[in-house]
């Protein structure tokens, strides 16, 4: 063990203030909430007999919960999807150097600034199908004015697409995010590879299967982690664009641990659900930071 | 030299924790300050303190200064302080003293302690009618006992969850408010009153109020055998909006059962009008339209049965109930999921809708659009039936102005107290003997019915179950407004029941 110096105090000095405050405030109400969601604490007055895992046998028979977690997957596979393609389309084309790229790239990032309220209100207006005695608004008024009325949806109000709608306004928010990534990215290739390759008689289309997404692949893993955590902690824009929707089609776990807890006074059952979303971003984050700090110890 | 970086370093680190020992300006005396135009309270404790948090201080400050001195202003809101007015600054020492001690969740703090005392009434009516309602009251107390000081602590957001939670801590932590809101039934069993809150049986003996409200809310008010709070107001669940002109135009009369219901819905179909309208985007608003239904299915007896545990679940007149919703939400509006209940009231104004149930706020809200075309009855089955909801405010242990806030209890059950309360918040009195016609059309058809009418507890609005409960049938309701699935549905429904502990 090295000896304690000056300047190793100093260092534990300046960081132990964050250091306390994350012990107590992030990983202290972590534990705080994983031994609630043990307990009884059904009513607005704590109640902590100890359960065992009955709160989370109870979620997962819980009929709503199932159906949020099925939409959780549902959200995230379309929302990473969608993401990953647009956001690679608009960087691979702003990448060709085009006239006004600093307008566009602007455009394409202007909607990240925006808060998920903001873009739930929105899309709610936009979605909104109105009704045969109402006449159509919105994205469904447009369809019948361009005559393609046969494209009219329910949106979200149809049960079996509500949280795809969902996942529309998401995608539009963060299209312009994971183009950035990927321009970023692109513009970190060496030309000489592409000329190269070029010089050997690959098309645009081998080119970018064969060298740009190989070499992308950081990015792409980067634009994972980030896009799936929002995805899955997804919780303001269902408030401001649906609410848990018709028959739950646009509940998510994170709506029903508020409303389970705050409205029904079912704590302990919300810190169930808390736990079991930690749980499901520890999945997808963890191999990444393991991975990234390997890589860094390596360098 | 790096040892001197490092000890700078560790100065600013310090610095960030005693920031305004560092930051206010030269400490100096307290002050007098004149409003002016365009001041508002954080601004000038900016200017004088370096602090706009500050704001508390001078308001606690000024507040104990109009007590002996009244060319101080009496600031009542902390957003409201008029050009003129004269308030205090306090030096800087002053201001410190004050905000160490300061919890934003004690209102009481900002205000003066009167000759008799504070008394602090809590709850979450914080604007518009509710709240001049409200006002009204306090006007009457306070010619009544002008030497208590009253201190309005609301708590806004959330239709009450956040005043809950703030008042939960409190209650825990021994330091209640004198006197708090609370829905009237069984909400009272979230609180555990016999640990928490005071009986008011003497206060509903010597204010001779078990003779002037219905039976029906005397049975509903009492827990475990007594009283727990005074009932001010009553709204009415169970009312069938309809749009005149529309029934006029179709040679239609509004329907007294479920087979003229859909009788009428058909004609009205026919004419490319939409029968029946409701918007369900929050979630509570189909557990509301369910809870007339099952009144309205069931009679009044057996649904109040359904909440005590006399009428099972699993009763025939659950399934017919949930028959008759699912057939009604066959003529509801295809863009219901995407509207909140007033989204749903719009078409009635449009004159493209013909019915609408929802609760008699309602009315105020039409009033507001400038509607007038809209006639009312009970929905299908619930004639003679009044599924009531009511505010009603209690006395928790060890209030710390416990005579204070039982005089209060005493002027919200009073008639001067709910008729100065009731039209200002568009909802009926509790009692039967108030005055008609200080009251529109139709809350004064409201009244007649409440006097003689069968009343029973609504569901999701705290009246007939605890909260888990409400949230649990709440849940199960989505799920069948899509589903449809009557079995289903009332196997959950039954089990809600059973995990309330009430069902076997």
């Amino acid at each position: 063990m090295r000896r304690l110096n000056w300047e190793r105090v100093v260092s534990i000095l300046l960081i132990s203030p964050a250091a306390i405050a994350t012990a107590i405030f992030v990983y202290g109400f972590i534990g705080w909430t994983a031994y609630a969601s043990l307990t009884k604490w059904d009513k607005l007055f704590p109640d902590f007999t100890l359960v065992g895992l009955s709160n989370y046998r109870k979620l997962f028979a819980n009929q709503r919960f199932q159906i949020d977690l099925r939409n959780t997957v549902v959200f995230t596979v379309l929302f990473l999807i969608s993401c990953l393609l647009i956001g690679f389309l608009l960087a691979f084309l702003l990448d060709q150097r085009i006239k006004g790229e600093g307008i566009f790239r602007s455009i394409y990032l202007f909607p990240m600034s925006i808060s998920f309220i903001v873009t739930g209100v929105v899309w709610r207006w936009l979605l909104n199908p109105g009704s045969p005695e109402m006449g159509s608004t919105g994205v469904n008024l447009l369809f019948d004015m361009v005559g393609l009325g046969f494209l009219k949806t329910g949106w979200y109000t149809d049960p079996k697409i509500g949280i795809m709608a969902v996942a529309i306004a998401a995608t539009w928010q963060m299209s312009g995010y994971t183009m950035a990534m990927y321009l970023a990215g692109l513009r970190a290739i060496p030309d000489e590879l592409r000329e190269a390759a070029r010089v050997d008689g690959a098309s645009e289309l081998q080119i970018v299967r064969h060298i740009l997404l190989p070499l992308l692949r950081p990015v792409t893993l980067s634009a994972v982690i980030v896009l799936g955590h929002i995805s899955l902690k997804i919780y303001d824009l269902i408030v401001a664009m649906t609410g848990p929707g018709i028959g739950f089609s646009t509940d998510v776990p994170a709506y029903f641990m508020w409303d389970t807890t705050f409205r029904g006074n079912h704590f302990s059952r919300g810190a169930a659900i808390a736990i079991i979303l930690l749980l499901m971003v520890a999945v997808l984050v963890v191999p990444y930071l393991v991975h990234s700090i390997r890589a860094e110890a390596e360098l | 030299m790096k040892k001197l970086v490092s000890l700078l370093m560790i100065v600013a680190v310090l610095a960030v924790f005693v920031p305004t020992a560092f930051a206010a300006p030269p400490a100096q005396a307290g002050q007098d300050y004149i409003v002016l135009a365009g001041d508002w309270l954080a601004k000038i404790a900016d200017k004088y303190l370096g602090n706009p948090y500050a704001w508390p201080a001078m308001m606690a400050l000024t507040n104990q200064k109009h007590l002996t001195d009244s060319s101080y202003a009496k600031i009542i809101n902390a957003d409201l302080i008029e050009p003129g007015w004269k308030l205090y600054v306090p030096s800087a020492e002053e201001a410190e003293a004050f905000l160490a001690t300061y919890d934003k969740n004690k209102p009481e703090m900002l205000y003066a302690t009167g000759a008799k005392g504070q008394l602090v009434v809590g709850s979450w009516w914080t604007a518009g009618g509710e709240a001049e309602g409200l006002n009204g009251m306090f006007k009457i107390y306070e010619t009544k006992y002008p030497d208590v000081e009253i201190v309005n602590a609301t708590v806004a957001g959330g239709a009450g969850t956040n005043f809950k939670a703030v008042l939960a801590t409190r209650l825990i932590g021994g330091d209640p408010p004198d006197t708090f809101q609370l829905h009237a039934g069984l909400e009272v069993e979230t609180y555990s009153p016999e640990q928490y809150l005071e009986p008011l049986d003497d206060i509903y003996a010597s204010e001779g109020l078990e003779t002037v409200f219905p039976a029906d809310l005397l049975t509903l008010l009492k827990y475990k055998d007594h009283y727990w709070g005074v009932p001010v107001n009553i709204h009415r669940s169970n009312v069938l909006w309809y749009d005149k002109a529309v029934f006029e135009a179709n040679g239609l009369t509004p329907p007294t059962n479920f087979d003229e219901f859909f009788a009428v819905c058909e004609a009205l179909k026919a004419k490319g009008i939409a029968p029946y309208v409701m918007g369900t985007k929050d979630g509570w608003e189909a557990a509301h339209i369910f809870e007339d239904v099952l009144a309205g299915t069931l009679g009044a007896e057996k649904y109040k049965g359904l909440w005590t545990g006399a009428t099972p679940w699993t009763d025939p007149g659950v399934t017919q109930a949930l028959e008759n919703f699912k057939k009604m939400i066959g003529y509801a509006n295809d863009d219901h999921p995407a509207l909140t209940w007033d989204g749903a009231g719009e078409y009635l104004i449009a004159g493209k809708g013909g019915m609408m149930i929802m609760g008699d706020w309602t009315d105020g809200w039409f009033q507001s659009k400038n509607y007038t075309g809209y006639g009312w009855a009970p929905p299908p089955g619930t004639q003679g039936i009044f599924v009531a909801l009511s505010d009603t405010f209690a006395l928790p242990k060890n209030a710390p102005n416990a005579e204070n806030a039982r005089n209060w209890l005493k002027v919200c059950g009073s008639l001067e107290g709910q008729e100065a309360f009731n039209p200002q918040k568009g909802s009926i009195c509790a009692r039967t003997d108030c005055d008609p016609t200080l009251f529109n059309e139709y809350l004064q058809s409201a009244m007649v019915d409440w006097s003689k009418d069968a009343i029973v507890p609504s569901v999701m609005h705290g009246a007939a179950a605890v909260e888990s409960w409400v949230t649990d049938y709440k849940d199960a309701i989505t799920l069948f407004v899509t589903s449809g699935d009557v079995a289903t549905t009332q196997a959950a429904l039954q089990q809600a029941c059973v995990d309330a502990g009430i069902c076997q």
